[in-house]
């Protein structure tokens, strides 16, 4: 039995201080109206703001469609993937780890040497999810291995197929119920990264929730305290989301 | 499809490991989207990585060398030592002390209420980064910041102590938030591999706490630890959002430096920004070439 | 090389009582083992001997001097864990000297120590192998090799064979067996497997609920159970509830069964006669039941190699009432499933126990 001595709980108090009082900080600037007067002032203004809704909605839209890119494709392609092609495993980690090593702004600079149209391409905020997905990749990735190494796929497959299901019902009504929890977790993670995606966007041009939240904290100080309030509420939520799903696994997203 | 219902077993009563052959035309589905992801990897990942490469060995001549060679100008030599610095300063922070946070919350003795909490918490705050982090830290220890105002009329003025959320300690102080997080939801689990038989075979054999961990525990968790160092390098290495928001250039960081280049706010090619971005993959890949080397050294015992 | 003694020992849990004041006495070199089923409290004995676990109330010596306050490292006992206690970054070399050398032994006399500890565990040529290359038979040996490196006053032993196969199993038994005999090194082994037990033990202490049942011999054990569960625990017994009536048991349908043990017992009290299989003879029913003899179907015969094995169905008797008979195959061929026989015994050969109220069923 281990002893849970003062040194835990000093290590652990510290850190409790470093982590919640920026946070009290933060909530207590964006109600701070100067001269020791509070409000919710900022969070009025801030709603007033003509574009904090087209922003909200433009981040909301890709974090949809990345979520949707690694349902339809990156789930369906390591499910066959697993089945039929074990040997392009390699290949797959070899991808799933190259956005790390790639960093994020690196990426932005050879994309955009690569590519200079077709404008309804590059024209649009939709580009975005494609280095998005990439920069979900290696959580998404990780979360969806672990949730088929977990169900055991092959014999789940030998086992339907023996029963006489098709291949098509058996992803259908055995695979994908088992994996339920870890495509949700992926999905969840995919948009808290896309949420709080700064680089891309900035770079790039595109005038997303992120974006905004710099914008404004470069004239409104209290207004960008309320805009982090709430992106920290909507990590928080879909944290939450990511361990109910997952039951405690704890996931980490890439926003930095 | 129709012979689906093909049982997996062969005559031998061997499993196949793949399962039955769906027939040809069943096989076209599951390749097509194989091919679609690894093809758009490619185009998407790969090519403009190779892209990088080679724009930044050429100019309207042909071959150069001479952007390669600019990395060893002043300014970018500098850029290069702050990225370097700050995220090994950074991880180091997030190693230690996540390390120690996750190795306290682990403890049987800890409330498990306090456990679950700071798990998800980890969870919450190694994603909560970028701009949201940068004003949130501003609000707290910018010039006007809460905490900076609080303390100010207790008599103690940070700024004028010398402390600055500006500079490269203030940088390490925001990086920190989301690197120790990251290093309890990485370390945890490695923690909890360490098996108490270990543990108590070493004190039933007379070991102290402090020899048990230097003969047995760090060394197997070494690996695993090596790894959550690079992990934590990496983030900091990338990291663009937070450093903008917080610093507007005033650092020069290898992220800063090529979105400034990308967005036309300083007078050089892009080739220049191709450089540096090859050099900061360099670094990664270098990074990793030599923790792989550690990790093999520390693992030999292993698998 | 010393005795243990633990007196008045107890310890429970959020109000569960795991050990109820317990007293268990081993003499000098000699192995123990406790046995019980799980959640009996045999391990959390051990644990208390080791150190990890404080008991409530109670006292443990060793040698005679108290060590219920010293922590595990000062109480020269060693351990073996059921499994995977071996550190995963030394070598067998390097885990048998781990002992001596936070000791502060000097480096050549740990090596030479270990080095004569895996030749008694016959493992001498595989000492710079790592754990995970070594099947969980060695792994096993030289954990056992790494207790014995600290010359141990007290062995240890935690179901150290419940995670090997069978065969491995019987071979590190003879061994452990051999080794303790060779060292003379006092040792605990708990196992829940009774075979085991009976093989390998000096003594064995049969425990259930928190409390020691019996300790004693294993042919003591086996022949004279304490009560009713060690009765049912230890061997396959076949189990006739009935009346003590002299020097017999009268069962509920009248039959009077000779059973000399039952003199022990006042004449009307409600016994059970418990009949080991070796001890059951059958003959085929030919038309009468002889006096002293018991009515019964065959319900199935187990080929067990040189013996068969018969479990009879006694349709005049109580549901938990059952009866096993062992004979040499060759006679098998005579009761098979159906046949009506008649079972018979030597009336020495039954146990008799008292039914306690609370158990009679």
């Amino acid at each position: 039995m281990r002893r849970f001595g003062l040194a835990g709980w000093t290590v652990l108090g510290l850190a409790g201080l470093y982590f919640i009082v920026p946070l009290l900080m933060t909530v207590s600037f964006s109600l701070w109206q100067g001269h020791g007067n509070y409000g919710f002032d900022a969070y009025r203004s801030l709603l007033a703001r003509p574009n904090l809704l087209p922003s909200l909605i433009v981040s909301i839209e890709l974090g949809l469609a990345t979520c949707a890119a690694i349902v339809l494709l990156l789930a369906p392609a390591m499910i066959f993937m697993h089945l039929y092609a074990p040997k392009l495993r390699p290949v797959f980690e070899f991808i799933a780890a190259l956005p790390f090593v790639v960093p994020a702004i690196a990426l932005v600079a050879g994309l955009s040497v690569l590519f200079t149209g077709p404008d309804w391409l590059i024209g649009t905020p939709f580009y975005l999810t494609i280095p998005y997905f990439f920069l979900a990749l290696p959580y998404a990735y990780r979360a969806i291995d672990v949730g088929i190494r977990a169900i055991d796929l092959t014999t789940l497959t030998e086992a339907g197929q023996s029963l006489g299901a098709s291949l098509g019902q058996i992803i259908r009504m055995v695979v994908l119920p088992s994996l339920r929890p870890a495509l949700i977790g992926s999905m969840l993670l995919s948009f808290a990264v896309v949420m709080g995606e700064f680089t891309f966007a900035n770079v790039l041009l595109f005038h997303t929730f992120a974006v905004l939240i710099n914008e404004v904290g470069q004239n409104a100080p209290t207004e960008a305290a309320a805009l982090s309030t709430l992106s920290f509420l909507i990590t928080w939520g879909a944290m939450l989301g990511v361990l109910m799903v997952g039951r405690g696994n704890a996931q980490l997203g890439g926003a930095r | 499809m129709s012979q689906a219902a093909t049982t997996p077993l062969r005559r031998d009563g061997v499993v196949h490991k793949r399962p039955a052959s769906q027939g040809v035309a069943g096989l076209i589905l599951p390749y097509s989207v194989i091919g679609l992801f690894i093809a758009l990897a490619a185009l998407f990942m790969a090519a403009p990585t190779v892209m990088l490469a080679v724009q930044s060995v050429t100019d309207d001549h042909g071959f150069t060398l001479k952007y390669l060679e600019a990395l060893g100008g002043d300014n970018i030599v500098v850029a290069f030592r702050n990225s370097i610095v700050l995220s090994i300063a950074s991880a180091a922070i997030g190693v230690v002390a996540g390390g120690l946070i996750a190795y306290f919350v682990i403890s049987p003795a800890m409330p498990i209420t306090l456990r679950s909490a700071v798990t998800s918490f980890s969870a919450v705050a190694a994603n909560f980064a970028g701009v949201p982090l940068a004003f949130a830290f501003v609000s707290t220890l910018g010039t006007l910041g809460m905490l900076t105002q609080g303390l100010r009329s207790l008599g103690v003025d940070i700024y004028g102590l010398g402390f600055s959320l500006f500079s490269m300690t203030g940088l390490t102080i925001v990086y920190a938030y989301f690197q120790i997080p990251l290093m309890v939801i990485i370390i945890t689990p490695a923690l909890l591999a360490l098996r108490t038989e270990w543990r108590e075979s070493s004190e039933n054999l007379g070991a102290t706490s402090g020899q048990y961990w230097r003969m047995i525990g760090l060394p197997v968790l070494l690996p695993s630890l090596i790894s959550a160092f690079i992990l934590l390098f990496g983030s900091a290495f990338s990291a663009y959002a937070t450093a903008y928001a917080l610093t507007s250039g005033n650092i020069a960081l290898l992220t800063t430096e090529i979105a400034n280049v990308l967005s036309g706010d300083v007078s050089s090619s892009p080739q220049t920004g191709a450089a540096l971005a090859v050099g900061m993959i360099v670094v990664m890949v270098g990074v990793l070439v030599i923790s792989a080397a550690f990790s093999r050294r520390a693992s030999r015992w292993h698998k | 090389m010393a005795t243990v003694e633990a007196r008045g020992v107890s310890k429970s849990y959020q109000g569960r009582t795991v050990l109820a004041s317990l007293d268990l006495d081993m003499g000098e070199a000699e192995l123990i083992c406790l046995l019980g089923p799980s959640g009996c409290g045999k391990t959390t004995l051990l644990r208390i001997i080791a150190g990890f676990i404080t008991p409530d109330t109670g006292t443990v010596h060793v040698g005679g001097r108290d060590v219920t306050a010293l922590p595990p490292a000062a109480r020269k006992m060693g351990m073996v864990f059921q499994a995977y206690s071996l550190f995963p970054n030394m070598t067998a070399l390097d885990n048998v000297r781990f002992g001596p050398r936070v000791a502060g032994q000097a480096k050549t006399e740990q090596v030479k120590r270990a080095g004569e500890l895996l030749d008694l565990v016959g493992l001498a040529q595989h000492r710079d192998k790592y754990p995970h290359q070594m099947s969980g038979g060695q792994q096993q040996r030289v954990a056992l090799a790494r207790a014995l490196a600290v010359r141990p006053d007290v062995l240890l032993l935690d179901e150290p064979l419940s995670a090997l196969d069978a065969k491995v199993r019987l071979q590190l038994r003879e061994e452990i067996r051999r080794i303790q005999r060779e060292t003379k090194v006092t040792t605990v082994l708990v196992t829940h497997d009774q075979e085991e037990a009976l093989s390998i033990s000096d003594r064995v202490a049969v425990m259930n609920g928190g409390k020691l049942l019996q300790v004693a011999t294993p042919s003591v054990i086996y022949r004279q159970p304490a009560d009713a569960f060690v009765a049912r625990f230890i061997g396959l017994a076949g189990i006739l509830p009935g009346v003590a009536e002299g020097a017999a048991v009268r069962m509920s349908n009248g039959t009077i069964l000779p059973a000399d043990a039952a003199v022990a017992h006042q004449s009307g009290r409600s016994v059970e006669m418990f009949l080991r299989p070796e001890h059951v003879r059958l003959q085929r029913m030919n038309g009468h039941v002889p006096p002293g003899a018991l009515a019964a179907d065959v319900q199935e015969a187990t080929f067990l190699g040189s013996l068969t094995r018969v479990r009879l169905r006694l349709p005049e008797l109580p549901d938990h009432a059952g009866l096993w008979a062992d004979m040499p195959s060759e006679h098998a061929a005579d009761f098979a499933p159906g046949q009506r026989v008649t079972a018979h015994w030597h009336e020495t050969s039954p146990h008799v126990i008292a039914v306690e109220a609370a158990q009679a069923s």
